[in-house]
């Protein structure tokens, strides 16, 4: 075959698996991707079974034995939503910290999913404003 | 306080001499002044001085404790350990952008230092990038995030860095990751200066390939520190979680790993010159942008930090530099034009570009991911995200395939590999891995994990191909010099430092990514509520909680953190394997006169027990349950303040002895009866690989960076002045 002609073809073999490659990648994202809400939004529209990824303050946080119960606050606001979450908590937890935890909707509250708790880091960078 | 602002007039003057770098810098590349260019080296050197003077000023601050500084009050305190207080210096914002910049003008000094006499044209418009990048940080610590803020009236004491932090990782990880940050904006300054003189052959990165090297070595050092700091904390997710900050580290890492092999194309054939060129410019921004992501709150991260007025002035930046990039690549197309064409797809340069187009897909993926909460917010009006799951899908084939051409890529020819070559080359590492295959599907479950079972196969490929150029080098030495074979063996790396330093990273590379694919599919992990007495098995182990364990830390004489915790006794089939002490430590507020109730509501650290091993690792944390302990507390802190009204005036001294005589007594009844705890126990095997297949990996990167013994660097420079001058005859 022609060099040119080869050259042309491999750019172009490659250009589509690139394409492909690149529209599954941005396909599966968006199917794949949990909605990022406030406690607010999830309790206006949550859908039960589906998973959110619910980011909100600790408050009322209730531990027995390995199942921790909590609610998730509005970041600014009072609206909080109900959560059940089993297992370890990380170190940070604890009231009035933020957390990002993905939850599905069962009955009134919300179930957290094993491990999928995840809690801010506090103490690297504070905001001018939060006291030490 | 004076120290405050002479550190303050440092930082005003870096910003000055900054400034100044750059104009006398772009005078110099616009002229060809030589005594420009001299004066703004000269004024990179100042800045290099004036933010030593500075750094040392917050540091001495830290380490005495000075709390009329406000950033010390925040993240130090008198019961600090000593070492901590030394790294709680880059805890703070401000003090980690202080580090950025001294980082960032000892390695400007040090690489103008070194090419001082070499690439005039180009040097000048480097310094000015340097000089800007040094601006940038000077001006963020002048007018947006000061570390010499004081207060006229010194608190008697500081909230402390948190437990967290308080490991040895801190005090390497993030000098690690910032030199890897700082470093790669080296060769993207000299990439930046040698497109605008429109000066593109490979001397550019000759000068500075030594430089994104040991970039690259920091940022991965970095980033394997802190995998290791995350495997031993509670909660953050094992060793690696796809958490957006651990992504944004590990994406000029990846491409920076690009750049390493693609410009050895560059360099041997003349070829990829627009590749390379935006691949360093694409790192040099992605290691800004890692730096803006710590400090943004623009994504949800367990590194995330509050809310920072510093995201503003960062995506501005970053908008430059990306338009910069952009146009400067565009507009130098011409000169960028290759100068051979690649003879064949089963050749070496055909298996580079492959590596490449992996790594940059790679980075492609994490960066979708990462910054998917905004795309699709963008796209959809409705933030999402992705998990480790999506990560996990195409992270893994592509894993698989970046092993298996770091496999082909040393032993196959260049230009074009004949049946011949490949036939002396691949039949042994094939039949060696084909007969690892089959040992592993019959003897072990490693077949039930495709994924796994192929990166153990692909690993054993690099290895045993590696191996082999070894065995053939040492045998060609031993030939030509004689000698023993570890004699040989260290002749032969020395005088081909990169080559076999490159090879001995492959390995590295692969035993660490062996390691991850054995852990993450192989991993058995379990929570479980126990008390004394009880035990709990997990893959074969049978862990028995003996008794609960508590103490009172102090530090300076001041209590510094109670620890509640527990002896397990972990047997295997009846045998004895480990005794492992998890513990949780709870730090009070250091402030006067807080209830004791306070600190267990305070700040909390685990620190988990574990019995590491070449084939497994036990690992076990715990979290105590104190509701039991709560009554006792509560009623204290009562008798407590009916105390203080009735005497009307507290004693602070008194006060501590008191608090601390109760903290004893929490212990003692902790310990004297242990309530149940929960303790969650994971059994993974092979992880240990990670971290030795990290050191190798590294290792390799060292001896590809040390400087070459001087005949073969006479011999190297005797090349490149040839190849300079058949470019200039071209030209």
């Amino acid at each position: 075959m022609d060099p040119a002609r080869k050259r042309t073809v491999r750019l172009v073999v490659a250009l589509s698996a690139a394409v492909l490659l690149a529209g599954a990648l941005v396909y599966t994202s968006f199917s794949a991707g949990n909605p990022s809400v406030s406690p607010s939004k999830l309790r206006a529209s949550a859908i039960p079974g589906r998973a959110y990824q619910v980011t909100g303050k600790v408050a009322d946080w209730q531990k027995s034995g390995s199942v921790q119960r909590f609610r998730l606050r509005d970041r600014e606001g009072t609206r909080s939503v109900p959560v059940v979450y089993d297992g370890p908590v990380p170190d940070p937890f604890r009231n009035g910290r933020e957390v990002v935890n993905t939850v599905r909707k069962q009955g009134a509250g919300y179930v957290g999913e094993k491990d999928s708790l995840v809690t801010k880091c506090p103490s690297k960078y504070k905001n001018k404003d939060t006291p030490a | 306080m004076a120290s405050a602002t002479i550190g303050r007039a440092c930082l005003i003057l870096a910003l000055g001499v900054a400034l100044y770098g750059v104009a006398a810098a772009v005078y110099a590349g616009r002229t060809q002044d030589r005594d420009w260019a001299a004066s703004a080296r000269r004024a990179v050197y100042a800045l290099c001085g004036l933010t030593t003077i500075a750094f040392v000023i917050l540091e001495a601050a830290f380490l005495r404790s000075d709390f009329h500084f406000a950033t010390v009050t925040s993240h130090s305190s008198t019961t600090t350990p000593g070492f901590y207080k030394a790294a709680a210096v880059w805890s703070s914002q401000e003090g980690s952008l202080l580090l950025w910049l001294f980082l960032l003008s000892c390695w400007s000094s040090l690489v103008l230092y070194l090419t001082r006499n070499r690439m005039r044209d180009v040097t000048p418009y480097a310094t000015a990038v340097l000089c800007v990048f040094g601006a940038f940080f000077a001006g963020l610590l002048v007018f947006a995030a000061s570390p010499f803020a004081t207060v006229a009236v010194a608190p008697g004491e500081g909230a402390g860095l948190s437990p967290l932090l308080r490991h040895p990782g801190m005090m390497i990880h993030p000098p690690m990751l910032y030199s890897g940050y700082t470093l790669f904006t080296v060769p993207f300054a000299f990439a930046v200066a040698a497109l605008l003189v429109r000066r593109v052959d490979a001397e550019w990165i000759t000068a500075t390939r030594r430089f994104a090297l040991a970039a690259w070595f920091f940022l991965g050092i970095g980033i394997v520190l802190g995998a290791r700091w995350s495997y031993t904390e509670l909660g953050w997710g094992g060793y690696w979680a796809w958490d957006p900050v651990e992504n944004a580290s590990l994406l000029p890492w990846l491409t920076g790993t690009a750049f390493l092999h693609s410009l050895m194309i560059q360099e041997r054939r003349g070829m990829l010159k627009v590749w390379n060129a935006s691949l360093i410019l694409a790192t040099g921004t992605l290691a800004i942008l890692g730096t803006f992501l710590v400090r943004s709150g623009i994504l949800d991260s367990i590194h995330a930090f509050g809310a920072s007025t510093l995201g503003t002035p960062f995506v501005i930046f970053i908008a430059v530099l990306i338009a910069g990039s952009i146009g400067l690549v565009v507009s130098r197309r011409d000169a960028l034009r290759s100068e051979n064409r690649l003879d064949s797809l089963l050749s070496r340069e055909a298996v580079f570009i492959g590596n490449n187009l992996v790594l940059v897909g790679l980075a492609f993926v994490t960066f979708w991911g990462t910054f998917f909460p905004l795309i699709s917010e963008a796209v959809t009006g409705t933030k999402s995200a992705v998990g480790p799951p999506w990560f996990d899908r195409y992270t893994v084939p592509l894993a698989l395939a970046l092993v298996l051409l770091s496999g082909i890529g040393p032993v196959i020819a260049w230009r074009r590999a004949t049946a011949v070559n490949a036939r002396r080359n691949f039949v042994v590492p094939v039949a060696a891995t084909a007969a690892l295959g089959v040992v592993l599907a019959i003897f072990t479950p490693a077949a039930d994990r495709p994924w796994a079972f192929g990166m153990f196969l692909c690993s054993a490929f690099v290895v045993v191909t590696v191996g082999q150029e070894f065995a053939r080098g040492v045998r060609a030495r031993r030939a030509m010099a004689g000698g023993s074979v570890p004699v040989a063996l260290v002749q032969l790396v020395r005088r081909n430092r990169r080559r076999y330093g490159g090879y001995t990273a492959h390995v590295g590379f692969a035993v660490l990514l062996a390691g991850v694919a054995a852990s993450s599919a192989f991993q058995e992990a379990k929570d479980a509520q126990l008390v004394p007495g009880q035990t709990v098995t997990v893959n074969g182990y049978k862990i028995d909680y003996q008794r609960g364990t508590g103490r009172v830390v102090t530090s300076g004489g001041r209590l510094e953190r109670m620890e509640f915790g527990a002896v397990l006794r972990v047997t295997k089939d009846g045998k004895y394997v480990a005794t492992l002490r998890p513990n949780r430590g709870f730090y009070p507020q250091n402030a006067p006169f807080v209830p004791i109730s306070s600190a267990f509501d305070g700040e909390a650290t685990s620190e988990v027990g574990m019995k590491a091993g070449l084939r497994r690792d036990v690992w076990v944390a715990v979290q105590p349950d104190l509701t039991s302990l709560r009554p006792y507390i509560k009623q204290q802190d009562k008798l407590l303040v009916a105390a203080v009204k009735q005497a009307g005036t507290v004693n602070p001294a008194r006060f501590g002895q008191v608090r601390g005589a109760i903290f004893d007594e929490v212990v003692r009844r902790y310990v004297s009866n242990p309530p149940p705890a929960t303790f969650r126990v994971i059994v993974s095997p092979l992880v240990m690989w990670i971290w030795i297949g990290a050191i190798v990996t590294f290792g390799g990167g060292l001896i590809a960076m040390w400087p070459a013994p001087d005949g073969v660097r006479r011999r190297a420079r005797g090349r490149y002045a040839a190849r300079v001058a058949k470019d200039l005859g071209r030209a």
